[in-house]
């Protein structure tokens, strides 16, 4: 059986001492995790490990002993020899490293007192496979502790199904209370692990670690306010929830609201996963109103808003006169159809009086314009996200006679539609049965042909009318949403790109970890294996793919050929569709 | 057995293959591709060069070129960092697991490490490319969620061997047990067996 043995880096340099760590059940491994240095009570050793077992929830033991001779300590051997008596153990291990040399030897004991290496039965090269059937992995162990390994697997399973690197992995990390004390510490042990190398703490990580407790109650409260504002019965009367959903603004303020109780609740959070939310939304959100200063402080240098207030009513204007030499256009006779007079003059008319209502109104706001442009640049002071959703409903509000045409167009369209096809099934003698949804045979009357027959030309020779203006109400629509879903999916990006765990990738790219990756150290012969385990990181699309913060996020209502036969029919298209609850 | 002489991938190329023995349970095995030629690079930038300032002396525009240089750039760096790849290795370590490793061009280094609780079976495949069918070696993946499931193959050595390079090197019988089945063999192929501890 090969055994292998994760040994700590740092420890590769201690004193002789006792090992301190965990065998691996189930496998044949152990992990090193600390080495106990002379002088020790036995006593205090057992009564210690007893009381880090209840701490860490780990079963450590003692391990076996490590020896490197320092000069003046020759008699160590023997004495660690005898100590295997004192600690309860089915394996002891005996490793040893002489000083100038770079690998390890190592004896394993077993429980009766012989060596481990003879097998019953008769295999041949057995005697110095004692020493080749080692592995010693060095690893890291401040990394290992700190890292995560990918898939995270967040409940905590039966450990049977934890493969080893896992366990190991979750062996470190839960041993976190064994490296508070270290061997330059007062206290009846001296111990050697990643501490020993130079405690790293940062002053004002810490203080904003104890200030953050009282900020934080302080936002739930806030939020807590907020949350009773809202509840006001004023705000649940059916126009204004109608409206609120709909404007962009008012769905990313809620999603906003939302992510603060997450981020600011008091309690800590537990798990891996809920820490990197609770730190993606907290980064994202910084750099959100970050983004939005600096639109604001661009925005207001050299007057700007009038430059834009002023520009905003001629490009209104020039909009409607646009519309309006399409709509003079589509009245005459466009690419050389022939349309008929009377329909065409009929909805020409209708649409243009529309536009002159809308001219006017813009012309009535337009003094009041560069004010409510300034203060709603204001706005932008609580996020990016927020100019955008504003930029978003602006351009809804601006461009809502183009909707209601679009409407009116696509409804008028839809009955021709809906009239040609009940009419073409008349034709043929059959008819459609709503209860059975199919379509069955009838016999008409005489009369019923020909009126049927009658309404059916008609209808169909005003279809190329009709056809055309719904087209070209169809194409603007569809340009203003293709405008609007740009701006919503930028909010979505801006809402769910995990930046701190792009930053932790960049920066400390061990704490995500897709898995390790090992190296064989040069070794003299007759020693066994050395390998130094490194951990490998994660891929960054798997991070973004890991960490991405749900949202509610805008996605095609439909597939392609769904729109474009809603398209032909005449059906009204809401492409862009918001998920209304959050799928955590 | 092993069989010598030079082994060259699918299209033709020369490869070679280097076995290290570190002890009996921990092997390495690398296949290196030669590197990129000078000659290749050279006529390739001069044809791209070239061909920019014929469109330049027809069309006058100083764009052409400089779009030219930056395209030549980019393609080479791309071409280094992602699909020239150098050398790869396969490291096995006896109840540890497969360690995979690919080194590109350009110093870049794509590992990967699949424990040996994982892997269900190390099999010869066989894969129609173009006109021809080619072998080669891939790791079958145990299905957490099916005991005889395989939830994934991975193919090993990016850069496509020939069967000559699948030999027979070693095989140990002490409890080792060569774990590698042949989906299909043709008479020239020799089986490549690996060194899998099963302790």
């Amino acid at each position: 059986m090969v055994l292998k043995i994760f040994f700590p880096k740092c420890c590769n340099t201690a004193d002789s001492g006792l090992l301190v760590g965990r065998w691996i059940p189930g496998q044949d491994s152990a992990v090193v995790l600390a080495v106990i240095h002379y002088p020790f009570i036995p006593g205090q050793v057992k009564k210690y490990l007893t009381q880090m077992r209840s701490q860490t929830k780990v079963d450590l033991t003692v391990l076996g002993s490590w020896s490197m001779p320092k000069d003046g300590q020759e008699g160590m051997d023997s004495f660690l020899k005898d100590l295997s008596t004192i600690f309860p153990h089915s394996r002891w291990l005996q490793l040893s490293r002489e000083s100038g040399k770079r690998a390890f030897t190592c004896r394993v004991v077993q429980e009766n007192g012989k060596p481990a290496a003879k097998k019953d039965g008769d295999d041949n090269d057995d005697d110095d496979d004692d020493k080749d059937k080692i592995i010693f992995v060095h690893y890291d162990q401040r990394k290992v502790m700190l890292s995560q390994l990918h898939p995270v697997q967040e409940q905590k399973g039966s450990e049977e199904e934890s493969t080893e690197l896992r366990t190991m992995f979750q062996t470190v990390a839960q041993s976190e209370p064994l490296f508070f004390h270290d061997m330059y510490d007062e206290g009846p042990l001296k111990l050697t692990h990643w501490q020993s190398e130079g405690r790293e703490a940062s002053i004002i990580v810490e203080l904003v670690k104890q200030a953050s407790v009282p900020v934080c109650i302080v936002l739930t409260w806030l939020l807590s306010v907020w949350h009773w504002l809202c509840s006001f019965r004023i705000f649940h009367v059916w126009p204004v929830q109608f409206i609120s959903s709909k404007l962009s603004t008012c769905v990313q303020t809620g999603y906003r609201t939302d992510h603060f109780q997450t981020v600011f609740s008091t309690r800590k959070a537990t798990t891996h996963m809920e820490f990197m939310r609770k730190a993606n939304i907290f980064v994202s959100f910084l750099v959100d109103i970050a983004l939005g200063l600096l639109l604001i402080s661009w925005l207001y240098r050299e007057n700007r808003i009038s430059q834009l207030a002023n520009t905003l009513v001629p490009a209104a204007d020039h909009v409607a006169k646009e519309l309006q030499e399409l709509l003079e256009w589509l009245m005459g006779a466009p690419a050389g159809l022939k349309m008929n007079r009377a329909l065409d003059q009929v909805l020409g008319r209708f649409f243009l009086y529309h536009i002159h209502l809308w001219i006017s109104y813009i012309r009535l706001m337009s003094p009041f314009i560069e004010m409510i442009l300034w203060y709603v640049g204001l706005t932008a002071c609580l996020g990016l996200t927020f100019a955008l959703s504003v930029l978003s409903d602006i351009v809804a509000l601006l461009t809502f006679h183009i909707y209601c045409f679009y409407v009116y167009g696509a409804r008028l369209y839809y009955l021709k539609i809906y009239g040609l096809s009940s009419l073409w099934r008349l034709f043929r003698g059959k008819k459609w049965n709503v209860l059975r949804q199919r379509v069955d045979s009838c016999s008409y009357d005489l009369d019923q042909l020909f009126i049927g027959t009658l309404l059916f030309t008609i209808l169909l020779f005003l279809l190329p009318t009709t056809a055309l203006y719904y087209l070209v109400f169809t194409l603007l629509r569809l340009v203003v949403v293709m405008f609007q879903g740009l701006i919503h999916l930028s909010v979505d990006f801006i809402n769910s790109f995990p930046l701190f765990a792009m930053g932790l990738r960049l920066c400390r790219p061990y704490r995500v970890a897709e898995g390790v990756k090992f190296q064989v150290l040069s070794e003299e012969p007759g020693t066994p294996l050395h390998l130094r385990m490194e951990i490998n990181p994660l891929k960054f699309s798997s991070v973004l793919q890991c960490y991405r913060t749900p949202t509610y996020s805008c996605y095609p209502k439909d597939s392609w050929v769904a729109l474009c036969k809603k398209l032909f029919i005449g059906e009204l298209v809401y492409p862009w569709r918001q998920k209304s609850t959050k799928t955590d | 057995m092993a069989e010598e002489g030079p082994f060259t991938d699918i299209s033709g190329k020369p490869i070679s293959l280097e076995c290290q023995n570190y002890t009996p349970f921990c092997r390495e095995f690398t296949v290196s591709s030669p590197k990129v030629s000078l000659l290749k690079v050279m006529g390739y930038t001069c044809s791209v060069w070239l061909l920019a300032y014929a469109v330049f002396f027809l069309t006058e525009n100083t764009t052409v070129l400089s779009s030219a240089i930056m395209v030549t750039l980019v393609g080479m760096i791309l071409h280094i960092h992602f699909v020239k790849v150098d050398q790869e290795t396969l490291l096995i370590i006896g109840s540890l697991g497969i360690q995979l490793s690919s080194l590109y061009a350009s110093g870049r280094e794509s590992t990967t490490f699949i424990e040996m609780s994982k892997i269900k079976d190390i099999v010869i495949n066989e894969a129609i490319y173009m006109q021809s069918i080619i072998y080669y070696l891939c790791i079958l993946i145990k299905d957490p969620s099916e005991p005889d499931g395989v939830a994934s193959v991975v193919p090993l050595f990016q850069v496509r061997i020939s069967s000559t390079v699948y030999t027979q090197i070693n095989c140990f019988p002490i409890g080792m047990v060569p774990v590698v089945s042949c989906l299909s063999a043709p008479k020239s192929l020799i089986l490549l067996t690996v060194l899998f501890c099963r302790d």
